[in-house]
């Protein structure tokens, strides 16, 4: 008899699925809304209850989907590294939702919002699926669930420039998915497996005759590209801004801090448990992905350095902070990837946090978003000014802050490489470069302007929008407690994270 | 050089096809173009992949009660791939198809290069 906690992961996206399906028969915001909540509070619980498990047992195990025994049918496997991403993702869900509840029923149609909770429910779904997919195919199919699912959450806001940062969107995706379909068939083609595991042998085995060389480095690079373009790689980034920028608060944070991120996962599941990290180093991808990493982190911060819009500030921002994880990925070493999942949780946590005050700031100014017209705007909301103080210091990587000890491992995990010098001092420099940036931000929400300019801008604020906001105060709490956590007692979370690699 | 070619008749096509529709998808401005350069590079793929699982001279993998000899068949599994990817790139197509309506509706025009200064436009 195996134990019951095997089902968890298969009934965290089921569950995530019906209640996609429940909201669609529903219609009504108010009611998808609270069960989109629901559903995350329930999904967080379970994904931290089988973490609990496989880390107290420290296992990982192979759950089989259908009556297919391996190596023809689907399955899921789950150790303690997905079991963590699970509950982090579905944690920052449910609070991005709640964060930008208020800005969500105001940016929507009335007779939508019901329709956008399916979305992000079905996005939930696709994100855990990433995460504990162990069949390539399955993996491909719902990179393009959470796609659409992304897509829809963007153009929610249903203006002409979110409608076209949508289609840039949605093309750049189409043409990442379609490149990594065409690696997965080559891969296929040569091996004959879809399964990681059996999939893995027979490319170890590839490797080691020097059979296939180049159809198999063909598909490899293919396959990382093709996650690269979905994931907002450098230079294949450029549809990020609009799309992230410019859609409603809530819409923004999730895609910010958690559909990047779900393909990154799938990445680093390729690199550690089909390809294995030395044949990602033989064949040169560590390299590239270490080059574009480092080029991101610096180009990202300059694209931020100009923007005055505060969410596409946030957004390019975006683009360094991943930055950081490829070039972690690149480093081609598990201390390298290690420090990379660590950077995944400490921006799926700052960057939401982030979104969710600066949406929250704009409300409070009249949906003013540039940072000129939000100066002074924390004193009217000082929680939320308080939660972008602490998300930006934690970005720039301010000590007791989860960005610090990220910045730490990364820089940790490059003095074995032979890349130790570049590495280092593109990591001083993009800090400088953060701090560039988001000081002059902080000091900018923080410093009253003139009376007379003040006053202009509060003629556009309704006074029912400055009320107290119950919801969003809490998830801004939840958010800074975590970012404390993360830069406090990181031990234990490393240590799951390297045991998780390990359990691959 | 032509045996080869001439063997691999398929995966060349294949190939060809794949070049095509990226191409068009990376360079023509105009919305739906790009969406028939994504068909194209998809239905590439699929060709390719109903190509790897066909094994000349055996037939259909439908099972008869009591028959079962693997030899007689193609591989089904590629098929099986081929059916779910067609799935995802009519439902993708379809979305993207809607998206573009929209956006002619809002502007009346599906140039992307006079879309985005439109855009650009309508924040300053």
């Amino acid at each position: 008899m195996r134990p019951l906690y095997e089902n968890l992961p298969f009934i965290c996206m089921f569950i995530a699925i019906v209640c996609g399906v429940l909201s669609a028969v529903i219609r009504d915001g108010q009611k998808a809304y609270r069960l989109a909540l629901t559903m995350t509070a329930a999904i967080a619980v379970l994904s931290a209850i089988l973490l609990y498990c496989l880390y107290t047992e420290n296992v990982s195990f192979v759950y089989s989907m259908g009556r297919f025994a391996a190596p023809y049918g689907n399955a899921i496997k789950a150790g303690p590294l997905q079991a963590l991403m699970a509950t982090a993702f579905a944690i920052v869900m449910g609070l991005s939702l709640l964060g930008g509840g208020q800005s969500l029923f105001h940016d929507i149609l009335p007779e939508k919002q019901g329709l956008y909770f399916v979305m992000t429910d079905l996005l939930l779904a696709g994100l855990l699926a990433l995460v504990y997919t162990n069949d390539m195919f399955t993996g491909y199919v719902f990179i393009e669930i959470t796609t659409i699912a992304a897509c829809a959450l963007v153009m929610a806001k249903d203006t002409g420039p979110n409608l076209i940062a949508t289609i840039r969107y949605l093309f750049m995706s189409l043409l990442g998915s379609g490149l990594f379909l065409i690696g997965l068939t080559l891969l296929n083609s040569i091996t004959g497996y879809l399964l990681m595991e059996p999939l893995a042998k027979a490319v170890a085995i590839l490797a080691e005759l020097g059979q296939y060389h180049r159809p198999l480095i063909v598909s490899i690079g293919l396959m990382v590209v093709g996650l690269g373009i979905k994931g907002a790689m450098f230079p294949f980034h450029l549809w990020l801004p609009d799309a992230h920028g410019g859609a409603t608060t809530s819409s923004s944070a999730i895609l910010s801090g958690l559909v990047l991120k779900g393909y990154i996962m799938l990445l680093i599941t390729l690199m550690t448990r089909v390809f294995g990290l030395e044949l990602t180093r033989e064949v040169g991808v560590s390299n590239i992905l270490l080059t574009l990493g480092l080029l991101g982190m610096i180009f990202g911060s300059l694209a931020a350095m100009r923007e005055y819009h505060v969410k596409r500030m946030l957004a390019n921002s975006s683009v360094a902070q991943i930055g950081y994880i490829f070039m972690g990925l690149g480093l081609g070493t598990e201390a390298g990837i290690a420090a990379a999942c660590f950077h995944i949780l400490v921006h799926a946590t700052c960057k939401p946090l982030l979104f969710i005050c600066a949406g929250r700031l704009s409300t409070v100014s009249g949906h003013h978003r540039s940072l000129k017209n939000l100066r002074g705007s924390a004193y009217r909301d000082v929680a939320a000014g308080v939660g972008f103080t602490v998300g930006a210091l934690s970005m720039i990587g301010i000590p007791l802050l989860g960005g610090f000890v990220s910045k730490l491992y990364l820089s940790e995990a490059a003095l074995d490489s032979p890349f130790m010098a570049v590495v280092l001092l593109t990591i001083a420099a993009s800090t400088v470069l953060n701090a560039l940036y988001y000081v002059p931000a902080i000091l900018a929400i923080w410093v009253r302007p003139p009376w007379e300019e003040a006053r202009i801008i509060l003629l556009d604020v309704k006074p029912e929008e400055t009320r107290f906001d119950r919801l969003f105060f809490f998830a801004a709490a939840v958010f800074i407690c975590l970012i404390f956590l993360l830069g406090i007692v990181y031990h234990p979370i490393l240590n799951i994270i390297r045991v998780g690699i390990q359990l691959m | 050089m032509l045996e080869a070619i001439s063997q691999n008749r398929f995966a060349v096509v294949a190939v060809i096809l794949f070049g095509i529709g990226l191409l068009n998808m990376m360079l023509q401005q105009n919305l739906l173009k790009k969406v028939i350069g994504f068909s194209i590079m998809d239905s590439a793929v699929f060709l390719l992949l109903a190509s790897l699982g066909y094994i000349e001279g055996h037939g259909a993998p439908i099972v008869e009660e009591g028959n079962v000899n693997a030899s007689l068949y193609i591989n089904p599994i590629p098929s099986g791939l081929v059916l779910t990817g067609i799935v995802v790139s009519i439902s993708v197509t379809a979305f993207s198809l809607a998206l573009i309506q929209r956006i002619y509706r809002h502007y009346g025009t599906i140039e992307l290069t006079e879309l985005l200064e439109r855009a650009k436009k309508e924040e300053d």
